[in-house]
């Protein structure tokens, strides 16, 4: 076991990333969400910062095999709609490492919280993942 | 949309290994438990599942067909019971409150046998 309270304010280093329209457009399709307004490039899927994560890595996290985390729960808060094309900065940081006894055993939930900030520094939106470590 | 109003529900194909392969390679998530039945099992469960934001992907369509994607201000999802390939999801909400241009709606996705497998609230512009 990796000594797991020490992950609380692990941090990723700060990307910044354009809205892709093409990558909206795959995850609709992915989803099976057919509203037109993605293929118009007018707005993306609701859960588009999710195809942030992958490359807002956590090194603290990757040394731990992917296979035992579990997502329990997922927020995302939107300030403004994310805009195709739009360039947004982004980073992602342990916020909460709690311990505890459920039906799947002793198990570890982590909080993670992931922001994007547009050029101007406004935040566009704050994703909440908690995690559960197996 | 008026508080209590129950919104008409939105039912998905059955989830397939094809989807979650596509989710995958869109979303980047590529952990080995919703790809490859050997390393599930490794981890105690009984073969693949789908990834949680697959099951809040369907949240967001459903919501986003509601409001407008763009007018999605926030969605919440606890990812309650495993969804496995072969699952048939039904999406559906309750209008919890409405005020001030916005809605809150009580959402939530249940499986074939009518447990409610992933569970949330989304707030919307209205109006």
């Amino acid at each position: 076991m990796v000594a797991e309270r020490s992950l609380i304010g692990a941090s990723s280093a700060g990307e910044t990333f354009e809205v892709a329209q093409d990558v909206a457009i795959k995850l609709a399709q992915a989803i099976g969400d057919p509203h037109p307004d993605y293929e118009a490039g007018l707005a993306v899927p609701p859960t588009f910062p999710t195809t942030f994560w992958s490359r807002l890595s956590i090194p603290a996290l990757d040394e731990i095999d992917p296979a035992r985390f579990l997502h329990g729960e997922q927020e995302y808060v939107y300030e403004r709609p994310i805009r195709p094309g739009e360039r947004l900065s982004c980073a992602a940081r342990v916020v909460e490492v709690t311990e505890k006894e459920t039906r799947l055993g002793r198990v570890t939930f982590l909080v993670v919280e992931t922001e994007g900030r547009d050029e101007a520094g406004a935040r566009v939106f704050t994703g909440r993942s908690t995690l559960i470590l197996r | 949309m008026r508080a209590g109003e129950k919104l008409p529900p939105l039912r998905k194909e059955a989830v397939t290994r094809e989807q979650l392969a596509a989710y995958a390679a869109a979303s980047g998530d590529h952990n080995p438990i919703h790809l490859d039945d050997a390393a599930a099992r490794r981890v105690g469960l009984d073969g693949v599942i789908a990834h949680g934001m697959l099951s809040m992907g369907f949240l967001g369509q459903y919501v986003a067909a509601l409001a407008g994607p763009a007018r999605v201000r926030r969605l919440k999802a606890r990812f309650a019971a495993m969804v496995r390939p072969g699952d048939e999801l039904t999406c559906r909400g309750v209008v919890r409150t409405v005020e001030g241009g916005m809605a809150l709606i009580e959402v939530w996705a249940e499986n074939q046998q009518g447990e409610r497998v992933t569970t949330g609230e989304a707030e919307v512009e209205i109006g």
